[in-house]
């Protein structure tokens, strides 16, 4: 279609999908000016304030009153700013629209996608720059979503739309401005995406450390394997590559303990009995100033050095 | 009002034994684990409903046998549930505490205080924004006015004047401790109006003065928006069904059980009616507790169905 920013492949794959279903509604604070990101950019102007809801600074209700529209009807987009702030709507998540379809016996659906960012935000300290992708994935119900590039942005965020089960949708807080080129192709949620191939050791990422994997200079033949949904997470792509390397790396973003590779590692580790290995942020909170935020980042050096 | 009496009193002996919490112990039951049980409370449930078209939702809360039977739903496949047996309506995976109609347009009952008020608010939105007639009655109990989501719920409803009955089902204690002692100021419906959101307070044990409160601000929630309904009763029961209350003083609960909303109800309409209709309920309850025995388990596959669609097949 075009070169598009991650933010502006977001906006274009929701636009589609609002323009594709009537039921598709927006709900959150700020939507109506775009959104703070502008991933929402003009559709309140061009859908009516109906069907792009501002509201109040009310996580608990925007996450409830949306599992609310989705039982009655409507497939609704909740807007959440940065995953840190729905920590205010954990109950409406987990006890509501991840259980309601189950402990219901299946009479009602929660067809709606949470927009939740994740990821270091430069500047941002320990309040806007977590990545809790883990949390999600642990709760049975819920889909988890995180795009490294627009045209995944693009592609999963339709996909996600039409799901028909609660998508948490977890952009990267600093992939905003990243551009590609952006085509109205398909990409099915639970599937990775082999981003270069190698055959010394498969590194499985997702999310903003599938760039930082690339800037990785070493003397082996690393393969790079783009995760792209969390859950459920493609096994047949990671598998098949570690059974051709022999050798597993998993590198995340989030605090490295009990961090979401460590199920992959686990996994792996059970089922083909190779060595694994895992990068991810110390478990410390994310400090405000420069020197203190760095020590929290997963860099290209930390990688090589585990690669070595 | 009858038949919740009947069904509460048939699910409390059916739950005997079930949760080793106040002190009971854990032994079989056909009922398991905690039942939070609405005795006493079911003119709220009777007269707020009767006002309600099929159509029209319900939120409920962990008391919630009687908003369900009230909106319509099958006794028989309430009691099922309870028992977890396939036939109830949630298959046997959501029990008392998750109790839910679809059908009729009851939306869930919510282990979770004050839960059921985002997702009232969420589906008269998507009643709004889908141009449909209905309005959502939202029940909570007192103790919910202590929660955030009461503030925000009530909040989004007055903006954005959305079709929502509040129903504060008021019965005096949150769990073990006294509402009273645990909530500032002027309580519940002082809090609704400092948000803009009208109502009024009835006697909750009055079913007749429910009945013309409720219908009074349903016809103003059709056109107008959300209104508050503060219903004050009283909670029979424990907490839960194998709670004997003990902290409670014996003159509050002697004074509440002269106000029991089926004996002043008997009054208004006559013995031979409250006879005949208690007879009758008694008579649906049994048909329900003996169907909800003879019902089938689910199967234990079931544990792994309705969980999600994308991913179905990956349990670990």
């Amino acid at each position: 279609m075009a070169l598009m920013t991650y933010a502006e492949a977001s906006w274009a794959s929701l636009r589609a999908s609002m323009l594709a279903r009537p039921e598709v509604v927006v709900v959150g604070e700020d939507v109506g000016r775009g959104g703070i990101f502008q991933q929402y950019k003009g559709l309140q102007q061009e859908f009516g304030a109906a069907r792009v809801v501002d509201t109040p600074i009310s996580e608990a209700t925007i996450m409830g009153a949306a599992v609310g529209m989705a039982l009655a009807g409507l497939r609704p987009v909740v807007e959440m700013r940065v995953v840190d702030f729905a920590l205010c709507a954990m109950d409406e998540i987990v006890n509501q629209a991840a259980k309601a379809r189950y402990m219901f016996g299946g009479q009602g659906r929660v067809p709606l996608v949470a927009r939740l960012p994740i990821g270091l935000w430069a500047g941002s300290a320990a309040q806007h720059s977590q990545s809790l992708e883990a949390w999600f994935a642990h709760v049975p119900g819920l889909v988890v979503v995180t795009p490294a590039t627009p045209q995944d942005n693009y592609s999963l965020l339709r996909a996600a739309m039409d799901c028909g089960d609660p998508v948490i949708y977890m952009e990267h807080k600093e992939l905003w401005g990243l551009q590609g080129e952006v085509q109205d192709e398909a990409v099915p949620l639970g599937r990775a995406r082999v981003v270069r191939e190698g055959k010394d050791v498969t590194l499985v990422t997702w999310s903003r450390t599938v760039h930082t994997a690339l800037e990785v200079k070493s003397s082996k033949s690393v393969e790079i394997i783009d995760l792209r949904t969390l859950w459920p997470w493609d096994r047949e792509t990671v598998f098949a590559s570690v059974e051709k390397t022999g050798r597993l790396i998993v590198v995340h973003e989030a605090v490295q303990a009990a961090g979401f590779g460590a199920e992959i590692a686990a996994t792996v580790a059970e089922e083909l009995g190779v060595p694994v290995k895992r990068v991810g942020a110390p478990r410390i909170p994310v400090g405000y100033s420069k020197p203190l935020e760095n020590e929290a980042r997963v860099t290209a050096e930390r990688i090589l050095q585990s690669l070595q | 009002m009858a038949r919740i009496r009947a069904f509460e009193n048939a699910a409390e002996e059916a739950s005997r034994g079930s949760v080793a919490a106040f002190g009971a112990s854990l032994a079989q039951s056909n009922i398991r684990g905690p039942l939070h049980l609405s005795t006493g409370q079911e003119a709220v449930a009777a007269g707020v409903c009767i006002n309600l078209e099929k159509d029209d939702y319900v939120t409920s809360t962990h008391r919630g046998h009687g908003h369900t039977l009230a909106k319509g739903a099958s006794m028989e496949r309430t009691m099922g549930e309870l028992f977890g047996r396939a036939t109830g309506f949630n298959r046997g995976k959501g029990g008392s505490m998750h109790i839910a109609d679809f059908s009729v347009g009851m939306l869930g009952a919510n282990g979770v205080v004050a839960a059921g008020m985002p997702i009232a608010v969420g589906a008269a939105h998507a009643v709004k924004i889908k141009n449909e007639k209905r309005i959502v009655a939202c029940f909570f109990g007192d103790g919910a006015v202590n929660r955030g989501p009461f503030l925000e719920a009530l909040n989004w409803a007055a903006i954005h004047a959305l079709p929502v009955l509040f129903v504060c089902e008021d019965n005096r204690w949150s769990a073990t401790t006294a509402t009273d002692s645990m909530t500032a100021g002027e309580g519940a419906l002082a809090r609704a109006a400092a948000i803009g959101v009208q109502g009024s307070e009835v006697d909750g044990n009055d079913v007749f003065a429910v009945d013309e409160a409720a219908r009074g601000l349903i016809s103003e929630v059709r056109s107008k928006g959300p209104r508050f309904l503060h219903a004050v009763t009283y909670r029979f029961k424990g907490h839960v069904s194998v709670d004997a209350a003990g902290y409670r003083d014996g003159a509050e609960v002697a004074r509440a059980l002269e106000n029991d909303p089926l004996a002043l109800a008997r009054k208004r309409i006559g013995e031979a009616d409250a006879r005949r209709i208690e007879q009758e309920a008694d008579k649906e309850v049994r048909r329900a507790v003996q169907a909800a025995s003879d019902a089938p388990w689910p199967d234990a596959r079931d544990a792994y169905r309705d969980v999600q669609d994308t991913g179905s097949d990956q349990w670990r």
